[in-house]
């Protein structure tokens, strides 16, 4: 019994440590951002006696990033300001501003005509691309669009088939629902037809389990690539800020503010709309978070 | 008894039947939520259809809700892990509990006792990267996140749970059976497997029931090396759970699909009460017998 005690205080005591170390880089990130902001604000913070209150927020995880910033950004401008963010998903954040319960939603896909009509607008506050990653030993480094969707319905099984080396692809994706799987099966035009041989839960999950598995294939944000995997080329086209924004790459997804038409939101509400969609600091932070700014 | 000393008694009395009565309406609540939030969608989709159905595919333009692949999983999971560990655990515990000396069998009960208390998701991060790599290499897959990966992890898992009960149960043998035994003639091995071994054997169905238990319910170590898609079971191919399939998608999911997982959970949840009735059952024929 004393044994069981003492594995499961050890237990604890490591759980402790790894609660210590996410809140000290989450200290970094709370600097950062704050200096950022001090910067360029002289002509804002005039305003900041007037507007108290909370901004809800409600839609793409895959947002999670930049909304994250800018909130925190916005927060530490103005005093008394809380900007609220329920990660739930295009779909429910769209949902929830037709249904009231957030001012504003989050969506990682441009409206459709439907949700138009519904009395919505969409702001597209950036552009991000999805990158489609190798792991580093494979020598197919350039992909075709048509290419990606033979590999993604299954159609090509084989590196050799591409000029690689002869070993089997390995099909890494998200899962149902995410937004980053919408985004991408949507624009290679391989939605319900795709033959996964990994669905995992999170960006990070794909871009560890690509870097390990040989001859794996999976798409992830560009601002969560890292260098353990090879992203390639699209149609000869490497995912950057440049050629997203000369919309030369073709994977490539708008982050959008969806608000209702015809009704006006609550100043605290507005004032973030509008700082988050105009002021050259959000930019900095869209940027930063890994996003291509709208210019 | 003193008349302070009765009201003291009184509310000490009452504390615990507080605390007794909470712990059975948190069963309650639940079960009654689960069943509340369940049968809707089934009744939506329709219980052949969704027990039956092998296609999952909720976000389709025509959604079909099937999850035979999910149920049929979770079954070969189960029954692949207890294949693995349950000769193993009833083993070692053979050892432990007859064989090793004293200083020996301490060590290894309290080696036992660290791996139970192994947060899940270690387990998981482990068979991440290290048994799934070793499986491609091993059996030359290109995918090594398979249903195997799950069941080596299932059955490592399952070890402790198997491995403490059935030593209780061989320990609780009335030494006079063995001595008996030895007095005839019989070997110490003999013993142990043709009268400890049967003698203990309430004891230790109970201590396989409760492995299928924790092989059935678990959910974070699976999700990391099972690799998630809606296939239908076999070896080398990458499987969902029924309890990967709720987490995976719970964050995700509204309207009908929120609803269909809550259904999978109904479907989950009858599945262990199924296991626990098993394990009732043995755990009353054991005292019984005393």
């Amino acid at each position: 019994m004393m044994k069981k005690i003492i594995s499961v205080m050890l237990a604890a005591a490591l759980a402790a440590l790894a609660l210590v170390s996410c809140g000290t880089s989450g200290g970094d990130e709370d600097t950062t951002a704050g200096s950022g902001t001090n910067g360029g604000s002289d002509t804002t913070t005039a305003a900041s006696e007037t507007v108290s209150g909370t901004v809800t927020t409600n839609g793409s995880t895959s947002m999670e990033k930049v909304i994250g910033s800018l909130g925190e950004a916005f927060e530490a401008l103005y005093d008394g300001v809380t900007v609220e963010y329920s990660a739930t998903g295009s779909g429910s954040g769209i949902q929830a501003v037709i249904d009231g319960t957030c001012e504003i939603g989050l969506s990682s896909r441009a409206l459709t005509d439907d949700e138009v009509a519904e009395g919505l607008t969409g702001t597209v506050i950036a552009y991000d691309a999805i990158a489609v990653i190798v792991d580093t030993s494979n020598t197919v480094t350039s992909l075709t669009l048509d290419e990606i969707a033979s590999i993604f319905k299954g159609e090509i099984t084989n590196w050799s088939e591409l000029g690689g080396e002869d070993a089997e692809i390995v099909v890494i994706g998200r899962e149902a629902g995410s937004g980053t799987r919408g985004g991408f099966e949507e624009i290679v035009g391989v939605e319900d037809e795709c033959d996964y041989d990994q669905e995992l839960t999170s960006t990070g999950d794909v871009i560890t389990s690509v870097s390990t598995t040989p001859g794996a294939i999976g798409y992830a944000s560009l601002a969560s690539v890292s260098d353990s995997v090879t992203t390639v080329t699209v149609d000869g086209v490497y995912p950057s800020e440049d050629t997203v924004l000369d919309e030369t790459y073709a994977i490539v997804r708008p982050f959008v503010f969806v608000t209702k038409t015809d009704a006006t939101l609550s100043t605290v509400a507005e004032t973030f709309f509008n700082w988050a969609t105009t002021s050259e600091d959000a930019k900095t932070l869209i940027s930063n978070a890994g996003a291509v700014p709208v210019s | 008894m003193t008349r302070r000393g009765e009201i003291f008694e009184g509310i000490v009395h009452g504390i615990f039947l507080i605390l007794g009565l909470l712990t059975v309406g948190c069963v309650l609540l639940i079960t009654i939520y689960l069943v509340a939030a369940g049968i809707p969608a089934i009744a939506e989709i329709g219980i052949v259809e969704f027990l039956f159905g092998t296609e999952w595919a909720p976000t389709s333009s025509e959604p079909s809700y099937g999850i035979l692949a999910f149920i049929l999983t979770s079954v070969w999971g189960m029954a692949g892990a207890l294949i693995i560990g349950v000769p193993v655990g009833f083993f070692t515990a053979i050892f432990v509990s007859k064989f090793a000396p004293a200083k020996l069998k301490a060590a290894i009960e309290s080696v036992v006792n660290l791996l139970a208390g192994i947060p899940s998701v270690i387990y998981g991060l482990i068979g991440m990267t290290v048994l799934i790599p070793a499986i491609r290499t091993i059996f030359g897959v290109a995918n090594g996140a398979t249903l195997l990966a799950a069941i080596i992890v299932l059955s490592v898992m399952i070890l402790p749970n198997v491995i403490s009960q059935s030593v209780t149960a061989l320990d609780a043998v009335p030494s006079e059976y063995e001595e008996a035994s030895l007095a005839l003639g019989a070997t110490p091995t003999e013993t142990y497997f043709k009268v400890s071994a049967p003698a203990a054997k309430s004891g230790i169905a109970a201590a396989v029931a409760l492995g299928m238990g924790r092989a059935a319910g678990e959910a974070m170590a699976v999700m990391m090396v099972a690799g998630n898609v809606a296939n239908m079971p076999s070896l080398f191919s990458s499987v969902r759970f029924l309890t990967t399939a709720i987490a995976s998608e719970m964050s995700y999911a509204s309207g009908l699909r929120r609803e269909a997982l809550f259904s999978i959970g109904l479907v989950l949840f009858l599945f262990i009460m199924l296991i626990n009735a098993t394990l009732n059952f043995f755990l009353k024929g054991k005292s019984k017998k005393r």
